[in-house]
């Protein structure tokens, strides 16, 4: 007879092969730039908020400075290729060093950001942004000001340009989501998770924190330098309200909470959902404002009523549902536990 | 095997430890005793690098180490627990015990399970720990410092806020280890507790050294009386 937890992973197994054979055919099925458009976008973010939440997700440490990683991905792209002389698709090889100034800039940052907890960090992470953004519109002769810089032109026809675009970002997701989920279920990722839940504690068990928390901080920070070269790619340019914007980290966040921040499926969710609401209200609605609006009022609400987001919250309803009317205590684990520790401790409640 | 040397550490305007020095043997089961606010829990926080001394040394078998990081001390051999139980809430019980080991592996995890059945909680390894009781969590935070089989236990209040059962299981399971040769340092309140478990006891006041010595040369010390342990236990007695 087949177990439940057999089921259950026949069922994920199959979902997930349901969920890849989509994701693998998308750009072939709906082959229209406007609608493969939302395709690259949403993946850009799948692998932007997962690499965000193996960081402040796992961590606890809520940071809204993810976009220096994005816009310095993208800057470090676009300049090298415009100092270097790099055309054509050759272009792509520079990706790495995105993600190498991503985490070269998440060192020093993290070094004196990581040293503060819960909002300090915020708000150093907020002011290191803005520190960015104001560097990129004012350092002209490396970033080109205002104007910002241009990615070199790419030899692919209007048609496969979005389907290429689709199937690079859905690897960078496909990579960022398997690195997520071997970070959780590594030592790492439980020490991480460890110092969500108490970061003086998790210290007192031998938790080298710090080390932690920074190596975490630059995984995150290189995947989002990536994929801010992959945009600024898609885009074909970047300048400083672009590439450092507030928006971004708001929608990371936002994405990360609806789906469910610390899993691994709640952010990809979360992207999957918001990124493309986003895309069709801005395109829809000629007010831009719109969509903004409408995005903090859904921020609200998951905060009010769904704090957990989707993922979490749905576990709960299913977990409810099937142990509905079952004892509290499993009959097994009261008989596994010593008559005096099983009965004395679990009766304790003070 | 542990050992304070004119430890000194102030609150502001409050000096919550003066000149304080106490010895702990290799095997033995030491009591820290005193009224609230005596320093013992500083003390502790001094011993685990949750606080700094502002003067005076911590020794490990010899070794000086004082001020260096909780994470240092830990894996030089001092495991914890705290007044109020601290655990990982949103880990599962056995996360919560592979927190404190040096990998995750099969090994570690067989290594985990063995202290969990020691301390009786191993059919909850599953749940997640913040769904426990307030007993399975003192239960717990004594498993997960066992886990990496520290070489000194600093136990602060282990039969706080626990049914009388549960203390005397505690205890029990404490006299299991001391046997096995760790060495503990118990800060504890319950005064029956401590006498029955320990082999030395130091008593503090005011962050000093008031007395210290064998249980029945401390309960009937006058500086003791005076400071903490009043009338009703020597007449218990």
């Amino acid at each position: 007879m087949m177990g439940t937890v057999t089921r259950q992973r026949i069922a994920a197994a199959l979902a997930l092969a349901v969920l890849a054979g989509a994701a693998v055919t998308f750009p072939l099925v709906f082959s229209s730039p406007a609608t493969t458009n939302y395709g690259v976008y949403a993946l850009i973010f799948v692998t932007a908020v997962s690499a965000w939440n193996v960081f402040s997700g796992f961590s606890g440490y809520i940071s809204l400075g993810q976009a220096v990683f994005f816009g310095s991905g993208a800057y470090a792209v676009g300049i090298a290729a415009r100092d270097w002389h790099v055309s054509g698709v050759a272009v792509f090889g520079l990706l790495p060093l995105g993600a190498a100034v991503g985490a070269a800039i998440a060192v020093p940052f993290g070094l004196v950001a990581l040293r503060v907890r819960r909002h300090t960090f915020i708000v150093i992470t907020i002011a290191v942004f803005f520190i960015f953004q104001l560097m990129a519109y004012n350092l002209s002769s490396f970033t080109g000001g205002s104007v910002g810089v241009s990615a070199p032109f790419l030899p692919w026809t209007a048609t496969t340009f979005n389907e290429r675009f689709y199937y690079i970002a859905l690897a960078c997701a496909v990579v960022m989501i398997v690195i997520a989920a071997g970070v959780r279920r590594s030592r790492f990722g439980l020490q991480l998770r460890a110092i969500r839940d108490d970061e003086d504690r998790a210290r007192g068990l031998g938790v080298h924190a710090m080390r932690v928390k920074l190596a975490a901080f630059a995984l995150s920070a290189a995947v989002t330098g990536l994929v801010g070269g992959v945009w600024f790619l898609y885009l074909t340019q970047v300048q400083p309200p672009s590439g450092f914007d507030p928006l971004f980290d708001l929608s990371v966040v936002l994405m990360a909470f609806f789906g469910g921040v610390g899993t691994i499926s709640g952010p990809v969710l979360g992207a999957l959902i918001i990124e493309p609401a986003q895309l069709y209200l801005t395109a829809t609605y000629t007010n831009g404002y719109i969509s903004e609006i409408m995005l903090g009022a859904l921020f609200l609400a998951v905060v009010l009523f769904m704090p957990r987001g989707i993922i979490p919250t749905a576990g709960e309803w299913i977990t409810r549902l099937r142990t509905r009317g079952r004892p509290a205590v499993p009959a097994a684990a009261a008989a596994a536990a010593p008559q005096s520790a099983g009965k004395a401790a679990a009766g304790d409640t003070a | 095997m542990l050992r304070t040397e004119g430890v000194r550490k102030s609150y502001g305007g409050v000096r919550a430890l003066d000149e304080c020095t106490i010895e702990v043997g290799e095997g033995t089961v030491a009591g820290l005793i005193g009224p609230n606010g005596s320093g013992k829990t500083t003390l502790f926080n001094v011993i685990t690098g949750y606080a700094k001394a502002e003067a005076g040394n911590v020794y490990l078998a010899g070794t000086k180490i004082t001020n260096i990081a909780p994470d240092k001390v830990f894996t030089l051999g001092i495991g914890r627990t705290f007044q109020l139980t601290r655990i990982f809430p949103t880990l599962t019980v056995m996360e919560n015990m592979l927190v404190a080991s040096r990998h995750a592996r099969a090994a570690d995890r067989k290594r985990a399970m063995a202290q969990l059945e020691f301390v009786g909680i191993a059919g909850h390894h599953a749940a997640l720990a913040g769904t426990l009781s307030y007993g399975q969590r003192k239960l717990l935070e004594l498993a997960y410092v066992l886990v990496a089989d520290p070489a000194v236990m600093l136990l602060d209040e282990p039969a706080g806020g626990v049914n009388p059962s549960l203390v005397n299981y505690i205890a029990d399971r404490i006299r299991e280890l001391h046997a096995a040769g760790k060495t503990f340092l118990i800060v504890e309140h319950n005064m029956e507790f401590v006498m029955g478990l320990c082999d030395r006891i130091t008593v503090l006041d005011s962050g000093t050294v008031v007395a210290a010595g064998p249980p029945d040369i401390v309960r009937t010390d006058r500086r003791v009386l005076d400071a903490y342990l009043g009338e009703d236990v020597e007449d218990s007695t």
